[in-house]
């Protein structure tokens, strides 16, 4: 492979957001890069654009401009309709090197990580791996990508100096989407490659969705997670009763999912999700730094514990040094009361 | 015959890894270290494929003379031969020039073994976690990516392909590909037993072949280590801990009732009801 990107001579211009598709929408971590893309592209005075490849999805171009993108370059073939790394690698590639953009990110999902990789191994090009912080020298132009390392033990600022474009893959819920600008415009570029069947080695036989009904942690306002002190399934079964009385979502420990007390998707942390929610209950968690990477940007975080020296109550606004079997049954019956109160006071106004 | 070769590196155990507070570095010596947990469901996966299909099994290193143990580990799951690369010329590596070492090392394997119709490797690491050096990889040696690998289904040694269960966010897709190719797997996709004593005692007898740069032929030094590596590691902090908040005194009604009362307060409880909510 040649190393064609390493003379750059400074004609790389813009910042790019890999647009992911899935079931015919954009991905919503397509949109939160787009938020974070915004901030690159004011500071660096270029164009923000989307790169939109698949099947039939041009028309979402106008979604892309109405979340800041200025213009989008749309690879619309049959041949994309699912996601294979060869094709849309290919299509990719040769939007970079025909335009040149000096910063290029990609959600850190199953697809944006896979096809990441194989582009920055063909440009060749540096490629920082699941950032959660981004920055720009607005004269210069080097991205700092930064990201957590070493199972969340430290955390790593990456630069790429020599190499163009500079890539990551940016972790899903820790950028913010800007708020929708309805009716806001910008420019489709159609592009196209020559590229057949016969050229991909790969086929998507089937596409099998999870038919659980997931309990969407990344999307809820109130998340209750418990930990190992709870004791048992048994006593986990409070934290599913809390959720229910506030309409949250449940969260769990590593811990938690590997004693099998609840399934993987309820984790929060580094190997979990990562959550935002406007209230999160930490019950029985110690507050140990993977947990704590997960849910430390939440609005409003309240503790229970009954160890007064648990880490979690560093990381909390309120604490309650306490038995969680005692004082989570109170809880429920105290907020059952409180958020009845709550009801009849709004149906009274109405 | 069916060769495949497993990628596997020693990572420190992370679980176990201690920070000095006042250096705000890591004490590396605190952690043992251990076959990359990912790495060890891929061997698992590999030894599995052989007793289907038959074969042999190669696992490669790149990494530091003391990584001998970790192949020695990958021994103990049944793997048949060892190799490793280690060399000066390959420290400060980034995923780049990872790929491109380990790359040169697989052609090695090949030319003196057999050709390689699969290469297995871990999801990712638990120390770089970054997941791009399988990848790279194929790339580098033309043959498909396979990521987030968490079922093989089926190898076919005659027609030439495999099928795979690729985990997505919500499900999974199963995929057709051609052989050769690179999977990186998932830890669900088996069950690691426990090693049995033929392999222990294999494995505690066990040499692995090691390379240097000057045993690997064709080679650009200029893709190697810190010098062939576009990205570096600018700085490095620990994460920073949200300042502690308030604790609720009192008993545990009086906690209970406070607590109530700070969000009525706030305000932030109802408001916050109606999107997560299931009403
Ligand atoms: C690479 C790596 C990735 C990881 N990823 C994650 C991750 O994504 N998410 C995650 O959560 N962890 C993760 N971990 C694991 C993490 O290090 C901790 O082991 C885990 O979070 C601890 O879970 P816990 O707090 O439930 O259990 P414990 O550490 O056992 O803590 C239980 C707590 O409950 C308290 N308690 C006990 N009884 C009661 C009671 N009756 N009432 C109230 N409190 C009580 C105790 O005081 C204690 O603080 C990861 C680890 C590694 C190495
Ligand atoms: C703090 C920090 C941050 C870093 N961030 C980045 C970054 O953002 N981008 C970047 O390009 N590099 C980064 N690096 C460098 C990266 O950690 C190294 O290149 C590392 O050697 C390979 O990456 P990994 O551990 O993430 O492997 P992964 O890509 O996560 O490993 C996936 C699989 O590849 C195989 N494999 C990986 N390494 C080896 C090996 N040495 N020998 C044999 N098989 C192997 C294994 O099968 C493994 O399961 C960083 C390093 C540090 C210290």
């Amino acid at each position: 492979m040649e190393r064609e990107a390493e003379q750059f001579h400074g004609q790389h211009q813009g910042i790019w957001v890999f647009i992911e598709v899935k079931d015919g929408a954009i991905a919503h971590v397509s949109l939160e890069l787009l938020g974070a893309g915004r901030m690159l592209a004011d500071k660096r005075k270029s164009l923000l654009s989307g790169i939109l490849i698949g099947d039939q999805v041009d028309h979402l171009a106008d979604e892309l401009y109405e979340y800041g993108a200025d213009q989008v370059y749309v690879y619309d073939d049959p041949i994309y309709r699912f996601y294979r790394t060869e094709s849309y690698m290919r299509a990719l590639l040769d939007c970079i090197r025909k335009h040149k953009p000096e910063i290029l990110l990609y959600g850190a999902t199953s697809t944006g990580k896979d096809l990441a990789s194989a582009v920055a191994t063909d440009l060749p090009t540096g490629l920082t791996a699941d950032t959660t912080q981004l920055d720009v020298e607005a004269d210069t132009g080097l991205l700092q990508a930064s990201r957590p390392a070493f199972g969340g033990n430290i955390m790593a600022t990456i630069l790429c100096k020599k190499y163009r474009p500079q890539m990551a893959t940016v972790r899903p819920k820790v950028m913010k989407a800007l708020p929708q600008q309805a009716g806001r415009q910008g420019v489709l570029i159609q592009e196209r490659i020559a590229i057949t069947e016969a050229q991909i080695r790969t086929k998507v036989l089937e596409i099998v969705r999870s038919t659980i009904q997931r309990v969407r942690i990344d999307e809820a306002d109130i998340i209750v997670a418990g930990g190992k002190g709870l004791g048992s399934p048994a006593g986990f079964e409070l934290i599913h009763e809390l959720a229910h009385t506030l309409g949250g979502a449940v969260g769990a420990s590593r811990d938690v999912v590997e004693a099998g007390w609840v399934a993987h998707h309820h984790q929060v942390g580094q190997t979990g999700v990562t959550v935002t929610p406007k209230i999160y209950f930490a019950i029985g968690i110690s507050g140990a730094i993977q947990h704590i990477v997960g849910m430390q940007n939440s609005a409003l975080i309240i503790a229970i514990n009954k160890d007064p020296t648990a880490a979690i109550f560093q990381a909390s606004h309120y604490g309650i040094v306490g038995d969680a079997l005692t004082i989570v049954p109170m809880l429920i019956e105290a907020f059952k009361v409180a958020i009845g109160r709550k009801e009849e006071v709004d149906v009274g106004k109405i | 015959m069916l060769h495949i070769v497993v990628c596997i590196k020693q990572v420190p155990d992370t679980k176990i890894i201690k920070m000095n507070p006042k250096t705000n570095t890591m004490d590396r010596s605190s952690a043992p270290a251990i076959l990359n947990p990912y790495d060890t469901h891929a061997v698992e996966e590999a030894v599995r494929l052989r007793a289907r299909y038959g074969g042999r099994v190669s696992v490669l290193t790149m990494g530091p003379p003391p990584a001998v143990k970790a192949i020695k580990k990958c021994i103990e799951i049944g793997a048949d031969e060892g190799y490793m690369i280690s060399d000066r010329a390959f420290a400060g590596a980034d995923t780049l020039a990872t790929s491109y070492a380990l790359t040169k090392a697989l052609e090695k394997i090949a030319a003196e073994y057999a050709p390689v119709d699969l290469i297995l490797c871990g999801k990712m690491t638990i120390d770089g976690d970054t997941g791009q050096v399988g990848p790279g990889i194929a790339r580098r040696l033309d043959m498909p990516p396979l990521t987030s690998v968490n079922k093989v289904v089926e190898l076919n040694l005659e027609e030439r392909f495999a099928i795979v269960h690729r985990k997505l966010e919500d499900g999974y897709e199963v995929i057709q590909s051609t052989l050769p190719c690179l999977m990186s797997v998932e830890k669900t996709i088996n069950e690691v037993p426990y090693s049995t004593m033929p392999n222990m005692l294999r494995a505690a007898r066990y040499q692995p072949q090691i390379w240097a740069v000057s045993d690997l032929p064709n080679i650009d030094k200029t893709q190697l280590g810190l010098k062939g590596s576009p990205t570096i590691v600018s700085a490095v902090w620990a994460p920073q801990k949200p300042q502690g908040g308030k604790l609720i005194e009192g008993d545990a009604k009086q906690q209970v009732e406070e607590l109530i009362s700070v969000l009525m307060e706030q305000r932030i409880l109802f408001e916050a009801t109606p999107r997560g909510g299931e009403h």
